[in-house]
């Protein structure tokens, strides 16, 4: 059994190509005080030293509860923010280094698709022209013609009449929206897209509908997502691998199915126990441990494992040890010195 | 020995730029003394508007209740004046809302909002309120009670604000507690601690409980009875057990077949419900799910389907619910 000594260990895979590298990445945001002078009075930890790779074609899923990093960690890899520490390497190029011509071009192959889909789509553009814009700002299809076939071509490919493309967000639904996102995203054929929080805004009947595209598309256009989201039975629905966060670190990282038959840290058991079934029967037979207290501030976290002030197997040792990620089980990568 | 809630045939509407908007188009539901219901369905299918209108808070004048009647202890709340409606409303009927963040006051103390409800519902001064506010902190499991009366909202996280939010509609020993999406604004953890308070609380204390939710699995862990509403009226009303085992109502069953369960295996693929909710200034004279609907038949277009009981208090309004039964046995 092998022990990851560092947080920049990352936890490697037999399979596939790798396509995207985190390595011990941290995001810490000032918090700055002074009217003329400012200067940083403390710094909110929003991710801190994580690890992780996705390789080519799978659905790594990022889960965790507001607050602990996954959204960050999201925009550092598109360089939305900066990282404060630690490599984003994407196809073997470190995004951090290269200059902002060659980020753009970078971007051309990296999507990302957001939550809320009314406030992501511009209220005073068309749907087509919100979905040629990428488009047309790198430069990908200089013909108009040309730009709205290809508009039409993406509306129905995402399930929408190619006539939506003469309306305003305003006149679409949610789902409807959602679909609009991704067209957009799709415009630049991408090979690897970010779904933020993609589905968490849309009614269950939906919800449902755009899971089984993203579901197809992948499948059609050899995607690779990084899906970032808090409603565990989706992500274990869609993802291969799935990645814990809490509080701003990695705490546990399996396959899909062996995390959810057989999670090892205690918040991990904790999140998928808290989660209700919609069956009664089932729910009647279950044993809930509620999780006591309240996720600790990022500001300050607590010292040693994160999770140790709401844990239920904390000893001595958990109060001033940081436990490192190690490989209990192959691929099973468990963040805590008592699993 | 009658209900604790009664509605009958409850009708609020709208009007928009648009048209009349048929939030809550004849809504009747019944809730016992000490039980707690589940009204279930999607945005905009009027489940919050129903829960509104029982308060009498549905914004005026732009919405109006045009129908029906809502018996509380016999009392039809529709006929009550504003005074006699406010003697009501915090007092035998509560309401926790969706939102923790927006529905506090945020310039006033969380000890002067408690207190202020004990005031002006029952006959107390203020350091007997003072102590019973200390009381219905500690009954909701938050610590430091007397230090956190001097806080204001934003000294607080979600979860405690909800927390406080519950403290509140529990302060006048209320009979019927209304929580509209109490828990959807909040992390799972956290929700899962609040799920777990409001059940204790409504137990011990007798409290009946309307729950309002989107969430299936939420529903399936603390109802008894189960409403489920689709574009203003409600389709389904039974057990939990048998809403969720024994579906009759095909937008039932579309639900239950779209959310990916933690409990059956992966990979399989959802079946979502085909199309999007109607528009409630345009429904015709046929049943709101036939354009949606793998069962309808001819007569759906024509006939709005009435609710009616099909299985031993189980209800539905479908006139293909013995085909929705049949292939629910088939697919098991």
């Amino acid at each position: 059994m092998s022990v990851a000594e560092s947080d920049t260990n990352i936890p490697q895979q037999a399979l596939g190509d790798v396509l995207l590298q985190v390595k011990g990445l941290k995001k810490h945001f000032p918090i700055t005080d002074g009217i003329l002078v400012k200067r940083a009075v403390a710094h909110v930890k929003a991710v801190d030293g994580i690890s992780f790779e996705v390789r080519k074609g799978e659905t790594l899923g990022l889960v965790g509860e507001s607050g602990c990093g996954k959204s960050t960690t999201g925009r550092c890899i598109l360089q939305l923010d900066q990282p404060t520490e630690g490599e984003i390497i994407y196809d073997g190029v470190d995004l951090s280094t290269i200059s902002r011509a060659e980020l753009n071009r970078m971007r051309e192959r990296i999507q990302v698709i957001f939550q809320d889909p009314f406030s992501s789509l511009n209220p005073r553009m068309k749907i087509g022209d919100i979905i040629a814009e990428p488009m047309h700002v790198h430069g990908i299809e200089p013909d108009a013609a040309k730009r709205r076939a290809r508009v039409s071509e993406l509306l129905t490919v995402c399930g929408l009449n190619p006539r939506f493309a003469d309306r305003y967000p305003h006149e679409m639904s949610g789902g409807q929206r959602q679909r609009v996102g991704i067209a957009r995203a799709l415009s630049m054929r991408p090979e690897f897209i970010i779904c933020d929080e993609a589905v968490s805004a849309l009614d269950v009947s939906i919800q449902a509908q755009v899971i089984n595209l993203l579901e197809d598309l992948r499948e059609q256009f050899n995607l690779t997502y990084l899906f970032i989201a808090h409603d565990l039975s989706v992500v274990r629905h869609l993802c291969h691998r799935v990645a814990v966060m809490y509080l701003g670190k990695i705490v546990e990282l399996a396959e899909s199915d062996e995390l959810f038959d057989n999670p090892m840290h205690p918040y991990t058991q904790a999140l998928l126990s808290a989660v209700p079934v919609p069956d009664p029967d089932v729910e009647a037979a279950r044993e809930h441990q509620v999780v006591k207290g309240e996720i600790p501030s990022p500001i300050n976290p607590p010292p040693g494992c994160v999770f140790h002030t709401r844990c239920p197997k904390a000893v001595a040792s958990c109060q001033t040890d940081v436990p490192s990620l190690r490989e209990l089980r192959p691929g099973h990568w468990v963040a805590c010195t008592e699993a | 020995m009658t209900a604790l809630l009664q509605i009958q045939d409850l009708k609020t509407q709208f009007s928009t730029s648009s048209g009349t908007v048929k939030a809550v188009d004849g809504v009747t539901y019944d809730v016992e003394e000490g039980e707690t219901v589940a009204v279930v369905g999607e945005s905009g299918c009027g489940k919050s508007v129903t829960a509104l209108s029982i308060m009498r808070l549905v914004a005026e004048p732009a919405g109006k209740i045009v129908g029906g009647k809502i018996l509380f202890q016999d009392i039809n709340l529709l006929d009550l004046d504003i005074e006699e409606m406010r003697n009501i409303r915090g007092k035998d009927i509560a309401m926790v809302f969706q939102e923790p963040m927006t529905s506090l006051n945020p310039v006033l103390t969380i000890g002067m909002q408690l207190m202020e409800t004990l005031q002006q519902h029952l006959d107390v001064d203020e350091t007997a309120a003072q102590a019973r506010a200390v009381e219905l902190l500690g009954l909701v499991g938050i610590s430091d009670a007397e230090r956190r009366l001097a806080q204001y909202p934003h000294n607080l996280s979600g979860g405690m604000r909800q927390r406080v939010m519950i403290a509140m509609a529990l302060s006048c020993e209320p009979k019927l507690i209304i929580a509209d999406e109490p828990t959807t604004a909040l992390d799972v953890t956290i929700q899962a601690q609040i799920l777990e308070l409001m059940k204790d609380l409504t137990r011990r204390l007798g409290v009946a409980l309307i729950i309002i939710t989107h969430n299936l699995g939420v529903v399936a862990r603390y109802a008894n009875r189960v409403n489920v509403m689709y574009a203003g009226k409600i389709i389904e009303r039974g057990n939990a057990r048998e809403i969720y085992h024994n579906p009759k109502h095909p937008y039932t069953l579309g639900l239950l077949r779209s959310v990916p369960r933690l409990d059956q295996p992966r990979g399989e693929r959802l079946v979502p419900i085909v199309g999007h909710p109607p528009d409630l200034t345009r429904l015709d004279g046929g049943c709101a799910f036939r354009p949606r609907c793998t069962f309808a038949v001819d007569r759906c277009a024509r006939e709005i389907p009435p609710l009616v009981d099909v299985d031993g208090g189980h209800l539905s309004a479908c006139w293909e619910h013995e085909n929705v039964g049949l292939n629910v046995r088939k697919a098991s």
